[in-house]
């Protein structure tokens, strides 16, 4: 699995530690461009370590570390003179727990990012507003009140409003750190129909501890365990026919 | 079993009530005692509060330059405190390495609780001195246009008092908004980060918002200490029953009115007059307080409560 330039990312012997503990063990995975990667594994496998290293959100834990390579379009985000501002506006991230912006309101969690980049032009500004609560099939529920904060609403509008502001910045590829775990499973359909539309711009990769989940929506999925990336393929081959026997105990269902 | 528990219960609640029903018993006292007590002086109005006429032999009390001293010195101390006290909370928050952040803040509580008489020593022997002579003419010949630094200088005087009062203030106000900057959860940090945010960036667009309650609180907790400040402001304002134009010239504020001269209190109206200016002090902060509490909620107004959790 070396990389290659038909990868969107590439982890390349990745290692990651919290102070004197390792998490992450020489893990190497190439990440599709417009696909959906699935990273599976029982708590504590490294697979939430793995996608905040993609976008440099691992060194903001104190006395943390990595040692290897991560290319995102074949450029170390690593190497000396990356910015990490930039790289995390090229690879937006949601999180576990939705996480608006509760003083500002819907429209302003939306282009907070925007904002941020210096974007100030008022008309532009509520068009992609609009575009984004579109896209993540929010405005219709939101429209009528744009001005409320973003905290007063349900757990997952809450989170489809914190996938448009990922999208507001217009990023290539997009994180998703157990989008779901917090939300009802009406919600939870909602959030996976709309990541399956996501992948026609966005190259996607969401971790999850829902097996179901990762077999709808994930073209590739990655099973890792112990800090370990023990296999990784299409998901129809990891689920149906995978090639370790751990993958195969754990799919299913007999341990985790 | 379960009536036992339920016994307990009715004692701690009854505890309860009675320590909380004495706060508010004390307040009524309090007013009751100011209001029967200032009877005197309370006949004359507004004009207790509106003139300036202090004159014994004609029994006339007037408090207005007091008040004026007042106002103005914690006004001082708040345009300078609050900048630099945010600054230090966000500091000790966001910034500082956290082998160094117990410490620190260590000493920043240790400082509030210095005696303010001590400061009122420092105030006098150390800065008012250094004030006088190195740092106001050098503030006059750039900002002389504005009048209220134009004319004399003054060894004790508003601004020195302001000054003072700032640097007893920061200590409190910084560690009341160090608290409520680190009471932001770390989701939000990190929204703002995915986002490409730099660290300062992430301060201004989420974390300093989120806390905003706890900012203003702390920033009224410490008007009311500057407001109320009594040894250090009387030892540093200059003790003159004035409202000049300049804010280096001496003058006498409401707390410091009833320091220095309730002792000389010997005729009815006099002492009500005393009485009646504490009873104008305590309203002030009173409102104060009253003005927090509106603001935090209209600031916290369609929040979630969850997401203070």
């Amino acid at each position: 699995m070396s990389a290659s330039n038909e990868a969107k990312m590439n982890a390349v012997s990745l290692n990651a530690w919290y102070g004197a503990k390792q998490a992450l063990f020489n893990v190497s995975l190439d990440f599709v461009p417009n696909k959906v990667t699935a990273m599976i594994g029982p708590s504590g496998c490294g697979k939430s370590t793995l996608i905040r290293c993609l976008n440099r959100m691992h060194e903001l834990v104190p006395n943390t570390r990595i040692t290897g390579k991560v290319l995102l379009d074949d450029q170390d985000i690593y190497s000396q003179g990356s910015d990490p501002a930039d790289v995390r506006r090229r690879v937006g991230m949601v999180f576990q727990k939705p996480n608006p912006f509760p003083t500002m309101s819907i429209t302003d969690n939306v282009v907070a990012g925007l904002k941020l980049s210096g974007v100030r032009d008022k008309k532009r500004l509520t068009e992609v507003a609009r575009n984004m609560l579109e896209r993540v099939y929010l405005w219709e529920e939101v429209k009528d009140d744009l001005k409320r904060s973003g905290a007063s609403l349900s757990g997952g509008q809450q989170q489809r409003l914190c996938i448009a502001r990922a999208l507001a910045v217009e990023p290539e590829v997009i994180l998703m750190d157990e989008p779901c775990s917090a939300l009802d499973p009406i919600a939870t359909a909602k959030i996976e129909e709309l990541i399956a539309s996501l992948k026609e711009i966005y190259t996607v990769i969401i971790v999850t501890h829902n097996m179901q989940q990762a077999a709808r929506v994930a073209d590739y999925t990655a099973f890792m365990y112990l800090g370990e990336l023990v296999e990784y393929g299409e998901t129809s081959q990891v689920f149906e026919s995978p090639k370790q026997p751990l993958t195969e105990r754990y799919v299913t269902g007999k341990f985790g | 079993m379960a009536r036992k528990f339920s016994k307990v219960d009715s004692i701690f609640r009854f505890l309860v009530l009675a320590v909380a029903s004495a706060i508010v018993v004390l307040t009524v006292i309090y007013f009751y005692v100011l209001i029967k007590d200032s009877a005197v002086t309370l006949r004359t109005g507004l004009a207790f509060i509106t003139g300036s006429t202090w004159n014994e032999e004609k029994g006339i009390f007037e408090v207005l330059p007091e008040l004026y001293g007042s106002v103005v010195t914690s006004a001082i101390a708040l345009l300078l405190g609050v900048p630099v006290s945010i600054g230090v909370a966000i500091f000790l928050s966001e910034q500082c390495p956290r082998r160094l952040r117990f410490p620190i803040s260590f000493l920043v509580e240790m400082l509030a609780a210095v005696p303010s008489v001590v400061y009122g020593l420092w105030g006098l022997i150390v800065l008012s001195p250094l004030l006088e002579y190195k740092v106001y003419p050098v503030a006059q010949s750039y900002l002389g246009f504005l009048p209220i630094f134009r004319g004399r200088i003054f060894g004790l005087n508003f601004m020195t008092a302001g000054i003072v009062l700032a640097i007893m203030m920061i200590p409190i106000v910084a560690s009341i908004s160090k608290d409520a900057l680190m009471a932001v959860p770390d989701s939000q940090r990190e929204a703002s980060y995915a986002l490409g945010a730099t660290r300062s960036e992430a301060v201004r667009m989420s974390v300093l918002k989120y806390a905003r309650p706890g900012i203003i609180a702390s920033v009224f907790i410490g008007f009311g200490r500057a407001f109320g400040e009594t040894m250090a402001v009387t030892m540093l304002i200059g003790g003159a029953p004035d409202i000049p134009k300049s804010l280096f010239y001496p003058g006498q504020t409401l707390a410091s009115l009833i320091a220095t001269s309730y002792a000389d209190a010997l005729t009815p109206a006099y002492r009500s007059a005393v009485i009646e200016a504490g009873l104008v002090l305590l309203l002030v902060s009173f409102l104060a307080n009253v003005a927090a509490r509106t603001w935090i909620v209209r600031v916290t107004k369609g929040r979630e409560a969850a997401s203070f959790a």
